[in-house]
């Protein structure tokens, strides 16, 4: 039964404020990241759910649209089937990634903290990015050779990294949001599919243009977009995340 | 330590508190009762940072609330009604993260004190998914000690405890109250309130309606004063 007396466990604050501010902005939001990781690492729940849903839409786009071996190849066709499951499999894994704050109070938990919470929300969205990417780099090889498509183009890989930061940008933000209503499965994507848009088109539209080999002068307005959007929405978020998690 | 004052909270068009005037010197170890539904968790949650005042001010160790709020969270530790940690982690790594995010020093070390003292030790090893409530609870206390905050808020922190565990919790509490600290706790469990605390607030329909200190009344009145305390209202 030892509490020390005296002691405080807490460092003091050292070195110029502004230099360990910024280093306990970092040490939190990695906290955050090696949290999320390392559950997942071992439930695997979040992962497993993203890719068999993965796996399904790509053998139900086959079946169900019964395209002949051309069409199935046309760039357009192929940007398509696949943003189509990188924002549903997306989806999946922002609720689930929330569902897990909300288990037992943990939001409450990481909101005590004493850090920045765009530190929390910067953790949480860079975990996000994680599972996304995984289960997208999982995708594209299963995709190129059950439909003889080579997708291993840089440009198509940029975009893909792009436009998964766009989407687990807002949807990170989002997700918080509808965790706190009882509806949180259906409210995300009523209201994250309107506000996304815009990077799901140029996504597409840019991934279609490296599929089928376009001059760089055609893509490189998608390409303009989705970085803008990605940093003006990290940019709302650090500002308004405060807000959201505060009753 | 704690100073609030005419503090307004309302849900929509509920009001939950209504102008509640609050204060709590250091050291001091405040019970605070009230009947379900009174705002003791609401009260709770406003104190913790976790939800903004509607209206009031807020001031703890020198801080003002919400705008102070990470000076403030440094300074607290909280026990909620819920344990406020992760299935899928054990209890070890639970206390490790939540140590990385307070900053606390000689991690390592302080985590195994923490677990001894709430006698996790043995199940360190073990996912808190698999924990029984009681030991969810124990380690949630675990989790609000780590960083030895001056401010501790219990939110009924004897629920689901078993003997042991309640007379833990109780070390626990006297130390931590001995060692200057200020708590505020909220319980149904008035003999036991009797027990720790060393001032008796009652809090009805969002306001405080009598307050007490310890010596100024003999334990088995206490009933008695809350039942009064309650007509007031
Ligand atoms: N998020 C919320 N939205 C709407 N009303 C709320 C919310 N939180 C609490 N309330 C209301 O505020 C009132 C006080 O609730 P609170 O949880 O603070 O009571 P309490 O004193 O902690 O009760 P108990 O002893 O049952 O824990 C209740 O009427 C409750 O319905
Ligand atoms: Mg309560």
């Amino acid at each position: 039964m030892t509490i020390e007396s005296e002691s405080s466990y807490l460092p003091e604050e050292q070195g110029t404020p502004a230099a360990s501010k910024v280093a306990g902005f970092l040490r939190a939001m990695g906290a955050v990241v090696w949290k999320d990781l390392s559950a997942e690492l071992r439930s695997r729940e979040l992962l497993s759910a993203m890719l068999i849903f993965a796996l399904l839409v790509i053998l139900i786009f086959n079946f169900a649209l019964d395209l002949d071996p051309a069409t199935r190849r046309e760039p357009t066709i192929t940007a398509g089937v696949l943003w189509v499951i990188f924002v549903f499999a997306g989806t999946l894994g922002l609720n689930r990634s929330m569902a897990i704050e909300k288990d037992r109070g943990c939001l409450d938990g990481l909101l005590l903290a004493p850090v920045d919470r765009s530190a929390i929300y910067f953790g949480k969205a860079l975990g996000n990015l994680v599972f996304m990417l995984m289960v997208e780099f999982i995708v594209l090889p299963i995709y190129s050779l059950l439909y003889n498509v080579n997708l291993f183009n840089p440009g198509l890989l940029l975009v893909i990294l792009l436009g998964s930061i766009g989407y687990v940008a807002v949807g990170t933000l989002l997700a918080t949001m509808a965790v706190q209503a009882r509806t949180r499965d259906i409210l995300l994507p009523i209201l994250l599919f309107p506000v996304v848009l815009p990077v799901i088109l140029a996504a597409v539209k840019a991934s279609t243009g490296f599929l089928d080999g376009s001059e760089m002068d055609v893509i490189r307005p998608w390409i303009n977009l989705l970085i803008a959007y990605d940093i003006i929405f990290s940019a709302v978020a650090f500002m308004v995340f405060d807000y959201v998690v505060e009753e | 330590m704690i100073k609030v004052r005419k503090l307004v909270k309302r849900f929509g068009l509920k009001t939950v508190l209504r102008g509640m005037d609050f204060h709590a010197d250091q050291g001091e170890f405040v019970a605070l009762l009230g009947p379900n539904g009174a705002g003791k968790t609401t009260f709770l949650r406003i104190l913790a940072s976790l939800s903004r005042p509607s209206m009031g001010r807020v001031n703890i160790a020198g801080y003002r609330l919400p705008d102070q709020a990470s000076a403030v969270r440094r300074r607290l530790g909280v026990v909620s009604h819920q344990p406020l940690l992760y299935g899928d982690l054990t209890a070890e790594e639970n206390l490790r993260f939540y140590g990385r995010m307070y900053g606390v020093r000689d991690l390592q070390s302080r985590v195994a004190e923490v677990l001894e003292l709430v006698g996790l030790t043995p199940r360190r090893r073990d996912l808190v998914r698999t924990y029984s409530r009681g030991m969810q609870q124990r380690l949630a206390i675990g989790r609000a000690v780590l960083h030895d905050p001056d401010v501790m808020l219990f939110d009924e922190p004897h629920t689901g405890l078993d003997q042991d565990a309640s007379a833990m919790l109780d070390t626990v509490l006297r130390e931590v109250a001995a060692r200057g600290r200020t708590v505020v706790m909220t319980s149904h469990d008035l003999a036991r309130a009797a027990d720790l605390a060393s001032r008796f607030d009652v809090i009805s329909r969002g306001v405080i309606t009598a307050s007490v200190k310890r010596d100024e009344i003999e334990p088995n009145n206490l009933l008695a004063f809350y039942r009064q305390a309650l007509q007031v209202a």
